[in-house]
């Protein structure tokens, strides 16, 4: 994100010489041996471990000593109001543009934030993820939330992909979404191709959140409105997030079949 | 249980108005709010957490979106994460917070007890990522990170050997059962307390055993384009150990293991 490495070093080094008024001609041969042996090492190679380990020594100077009642808190037990279903796409994490701080929102990332009908043979690890926050933790909202450009459901508008490159098990996780495509080819197959996709993109959510209410406890939350549905939609193109409900209620009751007054 | 379906049939009825309608948002809320039952509390709740919505992702994109937009707007157009994190659901583990991963970084699944099925348990969402990550986006890493309390190891370990179950959680946890199995081998004098936390750690390496059951993985393994690494943070004390997982060899024997857990790091 910052500009090159290299470039910032030298930069900084250049002006603190030149606020020191120290930058003469002897300093200008330095300031040049330093470049070159900064561009030398090149501080742009990325060292995965490095990055994770500046991450982690971040997150703990910066957070986890900052905040050591809410913390010790936490590892005690984790009481998250939300359920979160999200992408496995690196630009959409929840906890980034969302805010989650830990202990706020338990989360399920997968391919396309799908969320597939209650099945414990095929979809045991979703199922687990359900299971384990409604009735375990007892979250109280289950949030599920899409993106644009989604290479998921692009991979599910593109199939079949008779000609293309096998994605096996992509192909078979994504196929979760074919009523919504269904439904978007049908209403929108005039439209064209990218606009169909962002559609599908949101129509991809209402599914999931459909396909929630066939796990019972899910439905069970719902009912007696202890358990809220939401979906979600993140547009990283134009920089803009969506949110809406599904409103459950029931309507006043009739009753049929009482027997009429014998004596007016 | 009469109740439940009355509220299930309605929905179904009324489904399919409102979902259509979602595509458009602001009136949709309006709509939706207009026609509920009258119910206050339900009214402040969803607007409630409306609000509470539009307020963190505003803050998101006050301080960090706009503040490094071109940025944004070059990963708009693609990502090239050089990681692919495999790590759990718990709420106290998200790997941008504790790794410090930032969009575009890395493409993440998050499942119960980070567990990566082998190749021959077939289709599942975790290889579904795993397939997109390494053969589409081409990281050139797969971390599997682990860490204490996890209820999900404790429903592991906690397991008694029944055939059939109705839970999800155990259906999905057995495939750590090799985990488990050594665990009980090698820890059985611990306490329970103890047995989790090793099976915890143990269970990183079995998925990192599993991920070369892939043979797309197994071949840029060898290939030297991809690296393996396991990952345990301790939220008690704020640790964390990693390691990496060094593999020679051209097939995967259980009795010819041609691998090491080289690298490790505390960091504390």
């Amino acid at each position: 994100m910052a500009e090159n490495s290299t470039e910032v070093a030298v930069t900084e080094v250049e002006r603190l010489l030149r606020e020191e008024e120290r930058l003469d001609d002897k300093n200008e041969t330095e300031l040049e041996k330093i470049t070159t042996a900064l561009e030398g090492t090149n501080l742009d190679t990325f060292n995965p471990i490095e990055e994770i380990k500046h991450g982690f020594m971040h997150f703990k100077i910066h957070e986890f000593d900052k905040y050591p009642d809410y913390y010790h808190a936490l590892a005690e037990s984790q009481s998250p109001k939300f359920l979160v279903f999200a992408c496995s796409d690196s630009r959409v994490c929840p906890s980034v543009i969302l805010n989650f701080r830990p202990g706020e929102a338990f989360m399920c990332r997968n391919i396309a934030n799908l969320v597939p009908q209650f099945n414990q043979v095929r979809y045991s690890g979703v199922g687990a993820v359900i299971e384990y926050a409604v009735t375990a933790l007892k979250v109280k909202t289950i949030l599920v939330t899409g993106h644009s450009r989604c290479g998921g459901i692009e991979r599910l508008m593109s199939l079949p992909d008779e000609d293309g490159t096998s994605y096996d098990f992509i192909d078979d996780w994504v196929k979760i979404g074919l009523p919504a495509k269904a439904k978007v080819q049908s209403e929108f197959g005039n439209l064209p191709l990218c606009e169909q996709l962002q559609i599908c993109e949101r129509e991809a959510v209402n599914l999931s959140l459909v396909n929630l209410l066939t796990y019972p406890y899910v439905r069970a939350g719902v009912a007696d409105k202890t358990l809220e549905l939401m979906g979600g939609y993140y547009d990283f193109v134009n920089g803009t997030f969506t949110v809406w409900g599904l409103d459950f209620g029931f309507k006043p009751a009739l009753e049929f079949g009482s027997k009429p007054p014998l004596f007016v | 249980m009469l109740l439940q379906m009355s509220a299930f049939h309605i929905c179904r009825t009324t489904l399919a108005l409102r979902l259509k309608a979602s595509r458009e948002s602001p009136g949709l809320t309006q709509e939706l709010t207009n026609k509920k039952q009258k119910s206050v509390a339900g009214n402040q709740t969803g607007c409630d957490l409306f609000n509470e919505m539009k307020h963190r992702f505003l803050s998101f994109k006050k301080h960090k979106y706009l503040e490094n937009l071109e940025c944004y707007q070059n990963l708009a157009k693609s990502q090239a994460p050089k990681f692919m994190v495999i790590a759990c659901a718990d709420s106290r583990v998200c790997p941008s917070y504790i790794l410090g991963f930032q969009p575009g970084e890395a493409f993440v699944v998050r499942n119960v007890a980070n567990l990566v099925p082998p190749f021959e348990n077939g289709p599942s969402e975790t290889n579904a990522a795993l397939e997109f990550s390494v053969n589409s986006l081409e990281v050139e890493n797969i971390l599997v990170v682990g860490h204490s309390c996890c209820g999900g190891i404790r429903a592991l370990m906690s397991m008694q050997d029944e055939v059939n179950s109705s839970s999800f959680i155990r259906s999905w946890v057995v495939v750590g059962k090799n985990a488990r199995l050594s665990t009980k081998t090698v820890a059985s004098s611990l306490s329970f307390d103890q047995q989790c936390r090793h099976c915890e750690k143990e269970s990183i390496n079995r998925s990192l055993l599993n991920l070369l059951t892939y043979p797309w993985i197994e071949e840029r393994v060898t290939r030297g384009l991809l690296s393996i690494h396991g990952g345990y943070y301790n939220f008690i004390d704020c640790t964390f150990e990693k390691w990496t997982l060094e593999y020679r060899g051209t097939t995967l024997n259980e009795e010819n293991a041609q691998y090491s857990l080289i690298n490790r790091e505390f960091w504390c």
